[in-house]
């Protein structure tokens, strides 16, 4: 394998064999020769193949009929959300996006993470209603059809569960694929109306400061958000990657509020009740804060801090031998664009500079590729974001110096991965 | 302010500005909204806030909670709020520390009314909303009185529950908005 490394090309950027970011941007030099690790299940659905790969059989018949809508292929199948264990009561519970099986920055559809505290309800959208009341000049009700006639706006944005990668703050490093880890994150196009458009049109109290956000699901999912940043850029959520949402991600309406929680984002959204005080619901207070060392809590921590971390490789995948790797991960920030992603390959005593993937958005998931010549000795693989903010992804033992352990949500920390001398990967903290 | 925390302020713009240009930038839209009634708005309207603004009539006590808690509650939160499959109701009446980081009502929970918010719209989760204003105030009751923060004899209702002063109720820093 050495010998395919040799190249003046091949100058390390950073210890542990980092090359530099635009290396696979290069006339192909190295690119035919870099192998992704891949995943271990994958290669167990492989079936025996008595075909001939220069003659199938699949090039002498006819393939199978149009479908109204498609599906993934039956060679994928693997490739699904990992459902958190048997719950009870039913209903409340996660589904996780398999992160490391997916490349790119949209999250298919159907492989967006699941938080429903009690299940998906069947909405008919002929039934559902919006309501804006409170504080306002003209409390309004509007259909969903007439929703669909509002001027729209698209954005890419990633929504994240605030409790995602909440293990993290466990004493042992779990051991799971990345996505059964950091999966309550997803990315998709959202479209819908400009939530200050229907704000406006209702007349909105100047003494209003706060709105509380109710959903149509069993229990009736309340949370209380600032009216400054509804006004700012929220939307009424219709469409997901191009299609209308998906009932386990909020048919027919869901709000959507760039870069904070996952579980201000509500889905299903019934009623806006425009105000001057937080409610002070159960999930602002007994959930989604943060318990302190000092006894305090943290709430109201709407913004999911900058994170990233390594989709490939990861653990579950294998190496296969020494060779040049690509490095690949996603990084996100809410509070704006990723301006930098850097990785490093021992343990965090060097760092290079990934390459950020086009187009760099807000409160979108960034794509970051570094290539990697692994000399096949065990390696401390991590990456470290920073945001347009100057923000940096902090390493897990300052987090949890400031944070403590109880917090539970907000977990962000520098991820690492052990790559062993026979190709496995692990969680390691280090 | 926290060293992992960007300036919070550059995120709050103020709200009497933000409407300010929201308005100035001249968006059409159409005027779809249909005008709801104050009787429409009361049947829609579940809001209960911290102040007890939007409590019903009704009342109960703890006594006649408990027989509600075990029909209804017990199955996963544990005979006597200790939890189970679902999370523990009942602690003492002492704020959180390291040594109890304890995250249940009598602990960690900053305020009475949410009590009877969540009892009365999300639970029990295979029927919520089934229960009566009358049960949810004994249930919450109930559960007061288990955290020892109320008298087992105490009724409430919207007035006393509103007055109740939980332990935690001081314990929160406000992060991303200013108080």
């Amino acid at each position: 394998m050495a010998g395919k490394l040799a190249s003046e090309d091949l100058i390390a950027v950073a210890g542990g064999g980092l090359l530099h970011r635009r290396l696979f941007l290069k006339a192909g030099l190295v690119l035919a020769t870099a192998q992704t690790a891949t995943s271990l299940r994958a290669e167990e659905a492989s079936p025996p193949k008595a075909e001939d790969p220069a003659d199938p059989s699949w090039i002498h018949k006819t393939g199978l009929p149009f479908t109204g809508y498609g599906a993934p292929s039956k060679y994928e199948k693997h490739v699904v959300r990992n459902i958190g264990g048997n719950r009870t009561p039913q209903g409340d519970g996660v589904s996780w996006t398999p992160l490391e099986e997916l490349e790119g920055i949209v999250t298919p559809s159907g492989l967006h993470f699941e938080r429903h505290h009690d299940g998906v309800p069947e909405i008919d959208p002929a039934v559902h209603r919006l309501v804006i009341h409170g504080l306002v000049q003209r409390p309004l009700e509007f259909t969903v059809a007439n929703l669909l006639r509002y001027p729209m706006r698209s954005r890419f944005l990633f929504i994240e569960c605030g409790g995602n990668s909440n293990a993290g703050w466990h004493e042992e490093p779990i051991q799971r694929p990345a996505g059964a880890f950091h999966g309550l994150v997803s990315c998709a196009e959202w479209t819908g109306v400009p939530l200050s458009l229907l704000l406006n049109e209702a007349g909105v109290d100047p003494k209003a400061s706060w709105v509380i956000a109710e959903g149509a699901d069993a229990g009736l999912l309340n949370v209380s958000l600032p009216l400054s940043k509804l006004m700012d850029d929220a939307m009424v959520g219709l469409y997901q990657n191009g299609e209308r949402v998906r009932p386990e991600n909020g048919y027919p309406i869901r709000l959507i509020v760039p870069g904070w929680e996952g579980i201000t984002n509500v889905k299903w959204l019934r009623r806006l009740h425009v105000t001057d005080a937080p409610a002070m619901t159960r999930n602002e207070t007994a959930k989604y804060t943060e318990l302190l060392p000092s006894g305090k809590a943290r709430m109201f921590t709407f913004v999911m801090d900058a994170k990233s971390l390594i989709t490939s490789p990861s653990p579950g995948q294998k190496m296969h031998g020494a060779n040049v790797y690509e490095i690949r991960g996603l990084a996100w920030s809410g509070s704006g664009k990723i301006s930098k992603v850097e990785v490093s390959a021992d343990g965090g005593k060097s760092w290079a500079e990934a390459e950020l993937q086009d187009p760099v958005m807000s409160q979108c998931f960034t794509r970051f590729r570094s290539p990697w010549a692994w000399d096949g000795k065990a390696a401390l693989l991590k990456s470290r974001a920073t945001d347009e903010t100057g923000y940096v992804q902090p390493e897990r033992d300052v987090l949890i110096k400031e944070r403590g352990r109880e917090g539970y949500f907000h977990y962000n920390a520098i991820v690492c991965w052990a790559v062993d001398e026979d190709g496995t990967i692990s969680h390691v903290y280090a | 302010m926290s060293m992992l925390r960007r300036v919070a302020a550059a995120i709050v713009v103020p709200v009497v500005a933000t409407v300010a240009i929201a308005e100035d930038a001249g968006v059409k839209a159409p005027r779809l909204g249909t005008p709801l009634s104050a009787d429409a708005i009361a049947k829609w309207d579940r809001t209960i806030f911290a102040d007890g603004r939007g409590l019903p009539p009704g009342k109960g006590t703890a006594k006649d909670g408990r027989v509600i808690y075990e029909q209804k509650c017990a199955s996963c939160h544990g005979e006597h709020g200790e939890g189970g499959t679902s999370e523990e109701l009942v602690s003492g009446p002492t704020p959180p520390s390291p040594d109890n980081p304890s995250k249940a009502i009598g602990s960690y929970w900053p305020y009475a009314t949410t009590i009877f918010d969540f009892v009365r719209r999300s639970m029990p989760p295979a029927a919520p909303g089934s229960l009566s204003a009358d049960e949810t105030y004994a249930v919450t009751a109930y559960l007061l009185a288990a955290n020892a923060i109320i008298p087992e004899g105490a009724k409430m209702d919207a007035k006393t529950l509103a007055a109740v002063r939980m332990p935690n109720r001081d314990g929160f820093i406000w992060i991303d908005i200013k108080k």
